[in-house]
């Protein structure tokens, strides 16, 4: 029986040349990651195992991202936790505020991912690095500890979801809407357990900013991971990025999905979700009056540099709304700099906009943001669960840069086109 | 191994950032974590909940983020197992992982109501609710589950293989 990309690149780690759904195999890692939250538990793990060195000290990544700067001395402690367990183990992938971005964000950029390795990480979102043909999935921190001690962890081997792109996005439609409107269609139960893998030509027409979203939101879905194929866009990147050799997987001919959904990128419009789950999207032209309180540009979804031209251009020469908060910050230090050098930064400020630097910040209401009882935001982040940015009554709705940053304009929940965009 | 006690009952959905808000978790300390558990969706939960006590919820219990702080939380609040239609795969496997026991099926979650006696036998996943006289199979454990769980975690296992 044929087998989809996913399974093929698990079949290829397990050491097996043939793996089915449903299967439970062992499979060898590529790299390990956790973060400021997550690896402090994982440490206090491995300390009751019997072995006591991380199985490769190249294969680990070690990002505090999640309340640094350190917000508080309780989140101090977590870091130096962390920090003193780098330098202990001389984990060569440490990455110090100064050098570190939002983990997602960092390690494509810094060639740790490529295409065929298998990946777990310590925080849901490592489903990010598929857009580079990757299998990689979030998982806890015992995960992360066994993982960081034997180089392996169990998996079920998933199902498929296939969905098969066509077309071009038009206007401001980026890939964040494409997952928009895909959780919206299947919810986020709709692809539990299984891998999302898309396909078709209108893959061309995505940027690898916009795939990294794509693939980042496939865990909004349910998914175990969202996985794309490798075309000449992402050899270029990985060839800029990495010095890691990649392998390219790709799905048989006769792999079985559980689903087929064809899409037709060209019809999708800018899409928002409204609280408190990822699932109750609206099209732009249905959102009607939402009054918002502050905008949020960033995170491991939408704070890469093709995030930030796109809001900066709707922002030149235009202010954010009296009364309203824009805050904007980049994933990484690498992307900090470039949009400062393209003057981007420059166009945020005068707008009216405050620039962090990178952190995961008011994404997971670490800090840096955090709403009031009854606040409203309009987020580039992924998640909208109750009390996700702040307090329980508040609001958040997720979007795309472009939205995002026209709401800091107007006030109330926007597209492009309100301001003749 | 068997679990026997009072259900809370939720609904579709429960996020792991209402089991434990993101804002507690500068802290990894399971009796911290057990006195904010649940607290953005039952604030009452930490009060009610006693040693051995189950929550039965709807679909895609769990969702969200990877936080191993979640299961940590409802283990150390006294919860002797979950039940649920279906969980999030990641709690899924963390709940393995950490040796807090859960099950899958539709049926209990759907008719089980909050304060109903249940009793659980993982060996074979049956699930019996002691106030209304009715009987659920739920989905046993793969035996390597089982393995992992009997050895309290997947820590200990590693350990003693
Ligand atoms: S930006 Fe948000 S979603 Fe991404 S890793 Fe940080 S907290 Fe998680």
């Amino acid at each position: 029986m044929g087998m989809t990309m996913t399974q093929k690149i698990l079949a290829a780690h397990a050491g097996l040349s043939q793996v089915s759904a449903g299967q439970l195999i062992e499979a060898d890692l590529d790299l390990v990651l956790g973060n400021d939250v997550t690896a402090p538990v994982a440490i206090h793990e491995m300390e009751k195992m019997t072995i006591k060195k991380v199985f490769d000290k190249d294969k680990i990544a070690l990002v505090p991202d999640h309340f640094t700067p350190n917000k508080d001395i309780k989140s101090a402690e977590h870091c130096k936790c962390m920090r003193e367990f780098a330098i202990d183990q001389d984990i060569t992938n440490y990455f110090e505020i100064g050098e570190m971005g939002i983990e997602h964000a960092l390690l494509p950029e810094k060639g740790l991912v490529v295409a065929g390795d298998a990946v777990i990480g310590a925080d849901s979102h490592t489903c990010t690095y598929g857009a580079l043909g990757a299998f990689s999935t979030g998982v806890g921190s015992t995960d992360m500890a066994a993982g960081m001690a034997t180089g392996k962890a169990w998996f079920k081997v998933p199902s498929a979801i296939k969905f098969v792109l066509t077309g071009k996005p038009e206007g401001w439609v980026s890939g964040k809407d494409v997952i928009l409107h895909i959780i919206g269609m299947i919810g986020v139960d709709g692809a539990l357990y299984k891998s999302m893998e898309f396909v078709g030509e209108g893959i061309g027409n995505l940027t690898m900013d916009d795939r990294f979203s794509m693939a980042n939101m496939a865990i909004e879905a349910g998914a175990k991971n969202g996985i794309f194929p490798v075309d000449d866009l992402a050899i270029r990147y990985m060839k800029e990025h990495s010095k890691k050799e990649f392998k390219i997987y790709e799905a048989d001919k006769d792999a079985e999905y559980d689903e087929v959904y064809e899409i037709d990128l060209s019809t999708l419009k800018p899409t928002v979700a409204f609280p408190h789950l990822p699932e109750n999207t609206r099209t732009i032209d249905e959102v009607g009056e939402v009054k918002i309180d502050q905008v949020v540009i960033g995170s491991c979804t939408n704070g890469r540099i093709d995030d930030l031209r796109i809001a900066a251009k709707i922002l030149a020469g235009r202010k954010v709304a009296k009364g309203m908060r824009a805050i904007v910050f980049p994933a990484t230090q690498a992307i900090y700099l470039q949009a400062m050098e393209e003057g981007l930064l420059a166009t945020f400020i005068k707008a009216g906009a405050v620039v962090s630097t990178p952190t995961c910040g008011p994404c997971l209401g670490g800090h840096m943001g955090i709403l009031a009882a009854g606040e409203r935001a309009v987020a580039t982040t992924n998640r909208n669960f109750v009390g996700r940015m702040g307090h329980v009554e508040s609001e958040v709705y997720l979007a795309s840069p472009a939205v995002a940053a026209a709401s800091a304009v107007t006030g109330k929940i926007s597209g492009p086109g309100e301001l003749g965009l | 191994m068997k679990a026997i006690g009072t259900v809370h009952k939720y609904g579709d959905n429960v996020d792991t950032d209402v089991i434990i808000p993101a804002r507690y978790l500068n802290s990894s300390d399971p009796k911290e974590l057990a006195a904010k558990c649940m607290i953005d969706i039952d604030k009452d939960f930490v009060n009610r909940v006693k040693q051995g006590d189950i929550i039965v919820a709807n679909k895609n219990f769990g969702c969200g983020s990877s936080r191993e702080h979640a299961p940590i939380a409802i283990k150390a609040s006294g919860i002797s197992c979950v039940i649920a239609e279906t969980f999030a795969r990641i709690f899924y496997r963390n709940a393995i992982n950490i040796g807090l026991p859960i099950i899958e099926c539709p049926m209990a979650a759907k008719e089980i109501e909050a304060g109903d006696q249940v009793e659980i036998d993982f060996d074979n996943g049956m699930i019996y609710n002691r106030t209304k006289g009715t009987q659920y199979q739920g989905q046993a454990f793969p035996e390597f589950m089982q393995k992992i769980i009997k050895a309290e975690g997947l820590i200990n296992y590693i350990n003693e293989n």
